[in-house]
């Protein structure tokens, strides 16, 4: 196919001024999911909200249940999802941890449930705004999680996540990390491919010999205990270890047909071709981040940012050899991990764990900031960019720091 | 005329056990102990449902002893979901096959989805999933509760079914406080069948009695939505009794009146078995005594606990508006003109025991010279079960 033809495919469809939470709502309808189950909370709940009307006036034909608390919800579509039923589900902060127990028992029974989670900040005190801490808490699991810059990344990566967690050589949920408020609730013109290119992408739900049927009568899930536990655990994490060369399949299948995705599924660089120092972060941070990239050019600074889009499956290879270009890599945590080895954020602690083996590794700080929905402004954008320059020039300065916090 | 995808199949009563079918969906493989009344209503209901059903069952005895992996019992397609789950576990499933009947991405046949839980699953940890469960009219599903009184798997600890007095692994008589369990077992079939209005069937049943449970399954599984079963499950290790007693003491349970049987069908509620009998005057309550001193747990109690407990189980029966369905009478006066407004004990005085003060056995203090059995209870099951342990 040529250029001109994926741009006019790309093209298809029609182009609308949405939330984040409207364009998953769309994507949900082009996946013609069969099973939702909702329960409010925000910032998530805006999706349920669409689903709803989209139901309503017969846009989409499924399910629609309203469960009496998370924990029914996500149980409710993991067990629709074990009949055959492509299933979207979500929630938000405290809501997400009130499903935890479903949350841990989806992914080993290695069903491909999808859910939106709108971050925001945990309970005590209340707070509706972002902070990554919710989804996070799930990453040992064998949720595969992915985080989305704008709204158009918010239809394109549920798209995504069907094709992923349905994959059979994955069958995991995908968690679509959403930054509550700055995304979830902020529109940006997207493009909405038609039917048909949808299915193009998105083969039918098939859990083959798996399917929970009188036709096909397993029992699943019987106790186990120590005699096969083993087994079962690694047979999931041999799938875990498939999922990145599946995800780098769909995103190659998803930029030919809509012509979009960026050049890796994984990462997204920004202005970093000679950077000596970039900002790294997830989610919606990104547009204060490339504000300040641009700004600091201007004045002759080399500096870039990497936005990393999948968290889990963490993609090491790709971070060891992008991240190392750099002489130091300032870590942005919209998220927090007490006592964790250097008391920095989950990101930070997790790449550089990733950049250990790495023969010439760059140096990395860490920036705590933007907790409970408060704004990352370019300004704090700069001041960061200061401390990784300082960073890369050698100079002495302290590996995590929190941003913006009043004395 | 083509039917509404979703349907509920139609199963005919058995009426006796002769012609109950041969075939069973549950065989061999679990390891349950011996004597387990709650393995038997897995069969019963799996017999009575048919092949064309989708089990699922919450943790407890009925999974960890009863599910393991490469030696299922379940010859129908079964699937393990969490020990609060069994609500949202059957409205996921049934709602999953409809969609995809409806759809036409499968073929359109009715399907019986069944979701079994314990009592600590069910009556306590799962009780708003089912009561979600029961409003959701669309789906067809029935919720299938074992009460074996306890949290038997994890080493019989005190659930909301657990009755008063009985001595659990968190109820133990010790020398300052005799009874550690003073609530009264939650009424929890006619709590459902109160609080649901749309649900087409609720039942109360054992497998002691076992046409009656089996034609109670087929009467939910056919009434269409979602539908309620309780069934007490008489459990050799919790309630500390020798095996071979087990249907003796499901049926002394209904001779007593503690444990009523009946059903309620849309909207009507009919007695059935010995409960009716009982209650049509035509059977006198046998003494709760004779039910309770049959059981280990009870070993502890005092004459003062059997009186209690006695005049719980008369109250049930005297003042209860339906008896042991609705635990509460009517003040009134109603001013209802139509020919039918007979309410039971209009303007009834409530002496309710543990209204008045006097529950007894909280404190050793107050038993001296109490004249009781002088039993000193003892643990028969002190070394544990090896398939317990969750
Ligand atoms: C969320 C959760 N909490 C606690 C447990 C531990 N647990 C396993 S089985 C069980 C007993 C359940 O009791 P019940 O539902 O009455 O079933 P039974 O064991 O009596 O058959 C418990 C508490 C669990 N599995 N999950
Ligand atoms: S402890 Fe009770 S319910 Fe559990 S297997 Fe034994 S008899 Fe059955
Ligand atoms: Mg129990």
């Amino acid at each position: 196919m040529t250029m001109q033809e994926t741009e006019e495919r790309g093209g298809r469809g029609t182009e609308k001024l949405m939330t984040g939470t409207q364009a998953v709502a769309q994507a949900v309808r082009l996946a013609d999911v069969d099973v939702t189950a909702a329960y409010p909370i925000r910032p998530y709940d805006g999706v349920m909200q669409a689903v709803a009307k989209l139901i309503a006036d017969g846009d989409l034909d499924a399910e629609y249940i309203v469960a009496e608390g998370e924990h029914s919800q996500f149980e409710i579509c993991k067990h629709a999802s074990a009949v055959g039923s492509r299933v979207f589900v979500g929630s938000s902060g405290v809501g997400w941890m009130y499903a935890m127990e479903s949350l841990a028992v989806t992914p080993s029974l290695r069903l491909p449930v999808v859910a939106m989670i709108g971050n925001r900040a945990l309970d005590d005190p209340g707070a509706f705004g972002v902070e990554h801490n919710d989804a996070m808490a799930v990453r040992d699991l064998g949720w595969q999680l992915v985080w989305v810059e704008n709204a158009q990344e918010c239809f394109d990566a549920t798209l995504m996540a069907y094709r992923v967690a349905e994959d059979p050589r994955v069958s995991f949920p995908v968690g679509i990390g959403v930054d509550g408020a700055f995304i979830t609730h902020s529109q940006t013109l997207i493009k909405i491919p038609d039917q048909e290119m949808v299915d193009e992408f998105l083969p039918p739900y098939d859990l083959g010999d798996r399917l929970l049927h009188p036709d096909n009568p397993i029992s699943i899930a019987p106790q186990a205990n120590e005699d096969w536990v083993m087994e079962i655990r690694k047979q999931t994490d041999d799938a875990a270890r498939r999922v990145k060369g599946v995800i780098q399949e769909a995103h190659d299948d998803f930029k030919r047909i809509f012509g979009r995705g960026g050049d890796n599924p994984f990462f997204e660089e920004y202005m970093t071709e000679d950077a000596e120092y970039v900002l790294f972060g997830m989610g919606s941070l990104s547009l204060p981040a490339k504000v300040m990239v641009r700004r600091l050019r201007d004045r002759g600074e080399k500096v870039g940012f990497v936005r990393l889009k999948w968290f889990r499956p963490f993609p090491t290879e790709e971070m060891v050899e992008t991240l190392t270009r750099f002489e130091a890599v300032g870590v942005v945590d919209r998220d927090y991990s007490y006592g964790s080895p250097k008391q920095g954020g989950v990101l930070f602690t997790d790449l550089r764990a990733a950049l250990y083996d790495a023969e010439v590794r760059p140096r990395l700080v860490n920036f705590i900031g933007g907790l409970g929905g408060r704004e990352l402004t370019p300004e704090m954008m700069d001041d960061m960019a200061d401390t990784t320059r300082r960073a890369a020039a050698g100079e002495d300065v302290p590996t995590v720091r929190w941003i913006g916090v009043r004395e | 005329m083509t039917m509404a995808p979703g349907r509920a199949l139609k199963l005919d009563p058995i009426k006796s056990i002769k012609k109950a079918p041969e075939e069973e969906y549950y065989q061999s493989g679990h390891r349950t102990c011996q004597g387990c009344l709650s393995a038997l209503p897995m069969r019963l209901m799996a017999k009575a449902a048919g092949p064309r059903t989708i089990v699922l069952g919450t943790t407890g005895c009925m999974y960890v002893a009863n599910t393991t992996y490469m030696s299922t019992p379940w010859v129908v397609p079964w699937m393990h979901t969490q020990l609060g789950a069994a609500g949202s576990a059957a409205v996921g499933t049934s709602a999953g096959l409809k969609a995809l009947m409806r759809k036409g991405k499968m073929k359109d046949e009715p399907i019986n989805v069944i979701a079994f839980c314990g009592d600590g699953g069910g009556a306590d940890m799962g009780l708003a999933a089912i009561s979600a469960a029961l409003t959701d009219v669309e789906y067809n599903l029935l919720i299938f509760l074992y009460d074996n009184e306890s949290y038997a798997n994890t080493d019989i600890q005190t659930s909301g079914q657990t009755p008063w007095g009985a001595v659990t692994t968190f109820s133990p008589p010790g020398k300052k406080h005799r009874i550690m369990q003073r609530r009264w077992k939650k009424n929890v079939p006619g709590m459902l069948a109160a609080g649901h209005p749309d649900t087409k069937y609720i039942a109360s049943g054992t497998p002691a009695i076992p046409v009656d449970m089996m034609d109670k399954v087929r009467a939910a599984l056919s009434a269409g939505g979602p539908t309620y079963m309780h069934v007490l499950d008489p459990c050799p290790k919790g309630w500390h009794y020798d095996p071979e007693h087990s249907t003796e003491l499901g049926k002394l349970a209904i001779e007593t009146g503690i444990y009523p049987l009946y059903e309620v069908k849309e909207g009507v509620c009919n007695y059935t078995g010995t409960t009716r009998q009982i209650a049509q005057g035509r059977r006198e309550r046998k003494p709760v005594r004779e039910y309770l001193e049959k059981q280990g747990r009870f070993a502890h109690f005092k004459n003062q606990d059997f009186a209690y407990f006695q005049k719980k189980v008369d109250e049930m029966w005297e003042q209860w508006i339906i008896p042991g369905v609705i635990a509460f009478s009517y003040g009134g006066p109603l001013n209802i003109t139509s020919e039918k407004a007979a309410i039971r004990n209009n303007n009834v005085e409530r002496d309710n025991a543990s209204w008045a003060g006097d529950r007894p056995g909280h404190a050793h203090e107050e038993l001296e010279g109490d004249g009781g059995l002088d039993r000193e209870w003892v643990d028969d099951n002190a070394l544990g079960d090896p398939s317990s342990g969750n």
